[in-house]
């Protein structure tokens, strides 16, 4: 289970406080999903930050019962002079999983080559990217975390990634942001919108869809925060 | 599950203690490895950059005798005083730039602001260690410097003063994370306190009023407990136990706070 209670998030800027999610609350049990919809700068990586623990709410609480990964795909994390080999075993070790057993998997997974065992300053934008996903899939979590900006790719990549993660670990639970309507219907049961820092709830993943939609037509996109 | 630390209310002492152990060991390598690299000697740079450091200022000092006339060695003199700015001053200024370093591993949830803080101190206070044990052994062994007087004094000394460096770090690491500022003050604050530390000049040497304003600094006391167990009663020294360990304990749970309140502060 995870948990979000009255979680709200306020970022200082020059011009005063700014509030970016506003009394968030909802609850994700083992094996379900979530899609939330949110144009740019509507606060969808801020909320999957806070989730994934890397920021602390303002207000309110998050509890979480169940392995939350960290945002998939996410390869801020990796240090430049290591190679893909040493990050691998970096990130087991932090989660106390053996690295050896996992090295075919993510050799295989990453098509690196001799690369993997080279600095990861040698890698391109692809290669980074396949080895970050590689390394969310090598540690076993209950529930992923997926901002659907951060994983980019060509269209076998993306093959890829859905074999490994909506077949291979259909079991698991996930939340999935995106500002395109279309990913969220796609994988997920159910779907909120995030709207000027509300948690909007539907009934139905159409529903959000219609509503977001309207949202998208009603005015142009706000500034990038 | 001895996965999640700070939320799940049934992970037991035991349990919290594993990860805290996987972690800093996760941290240590992967610093390690990032700050020396694996091309030429690697790791035996963290021992051997201040052992340079140190070896210069031997050579300074000894050629404009900085000791003052005083029986004592030169270069056990040189090498006790600066080994020991290192220890306390690089645990800081590591620490400084630590968070803003190191905060996108704070996207992995059982890394926290002091597991990062904790593992530079753990790294500074073993890089400045090894350059001291290395240059006294062979500084003894080619006949510079005489055995030390009390070994268990001179590690008494050495560990009060690894105290101090740590505390310094938990504040101005965790000090970055509220005002930069506090990183750009350390630099010339650290560099002004060295000639007034206590490496470069025994306590005895001064006149009275001087003493007592160079005693209000906890690592001065540090120092002359070093040197007492290094040179036993060939130096009269002047210390106060109680108010350096006073001055560490007040530095280290103001730092353990600030450390509490900057991790609820780190932002993207």
């Amino acid at each position: 289970m995870l948990a979000l209670e009255h979680v709200s998030k306020v970022y200082s800027t020059r011009h005063g406080a700014r509030g970016i999610l506003k009394d968030i609350s909802f609850q994700l049990g083992r094996g379900e999903n979530l899609g939330i919809l949110g144009r740019n700068g509507a606060g969808k990586s801020t909320l999957i930050r806070l989730i994934s623990g890397a920021e602390r709410p303002t207000s309110g609480r998050i509890l979480r019962s169940m392995r939350v990964s960290w945002p998939l795909a996410f390869g801020g994390a990796f240090q430049i002079h290591l190679t893909g080999l040493d990050n691998l075993k970096f990130v087991c070790r932090i989660h106390g999983v053996d690295y050896r057993p996992l090295i075919p998997f993510v050799e295989e997974f990453t098509e690196l080559g001799i690369y993997f065992r080279e600095p990861v300053w040698h890698y391109s934008h692809g290669m980074l990217t396949r080895l970050a996903f590689a390394l969310s899939m090598a540690i076993e979590f209950d529930c992923f975390l997926i901002d659907e900006a951060m994983v980019v790719g060509d269209v076998r990549f993306h093959e890829r990634c859905h074999l490994e993660l909506f077949h291979k670990r259909k079991d698991r639970a996930f939340i999935l942001v995106s500002h395109d309507a279309n990913v969220i219907k796609l994988y997920c049961k159910r779907a909120c919108v995030l709207h000027e820092g509300h948690l909007l709830p539907f009934p139905t993943v159409d529903a959000a869809y219609d509503f977001y939609q309207a949202t998208m037509a009603e005015r142009p996109e706000p500034v990038e925060s | 599950m001895e996965y999640t630390v700070q939320t799940d209310i049934k992970s037991s002492m035991l349990v919290s203690l594993g990860v805290q152990r996987r972690v800093l060991h996760a941290l240590l390598m992967r610093e390690i490895i990032t700050r020396f690299g694996r091309e030429n000697l690697g790791v035996l740079w963290l021992v051997g950059e201040p052992m340079l450091f140190t070896m210069g200022i031997v050579t300074l000092w000894s050629a404009i005798g900085l000791h003052h006339g005083s029986p004592i060695p030169i270069v056990a003199f040189a090498v006790t005083g600066y080994s020991s700015v290192l220890l306390w001053r690089n645990c800081a200024t590591r620490a400084g730039g630590a968070i803003a370093q190191n905060k996108q591993l704070l996207f992995h949830r059982n890394v926290r602001v002091i597991d990062v803080l904790i593992t530079r101190i753990i790294i500074e206070i073993g890089g400045a260690t090894g350059s001291f044990i290395m240059l006294s052994l062979l500084f003894i062994f080619v006949g510079w410097m005489p055995m030390p007087d009390d070994l268990l004094e001179v590690v008494f000394g050495w560990t009060m003063l690894a105290w101090f460096g740590a505390s310094l770090a938990l504040l101005i690491g965790a000090g970055t994370a509220f005002s930069e500022i506090v990183e750009r003050l350390w630099h010339p604050v650290s560099y002004l306190m060295f000639p007034i530390s206590g490496a470069a000049f025994m306590v005895d040497w001064l006149p009275q009023g001087l003493q007592n304003v160079v005693l209000l600094l906890p690592m001065v006391h540090g120092v002359e407990i070093l040197r007492e167990g290094y040179f036993g009663n060939s130096v009269r020294t002047h210390y106060d136990l109680g108010y350096m360990a006073m001055c560490c304990l007040v530095l280290s749970l103001a730092g353990l706070y600030i450390v509490h309140a900057a991790s609820r502060r780190v932002e993207f």
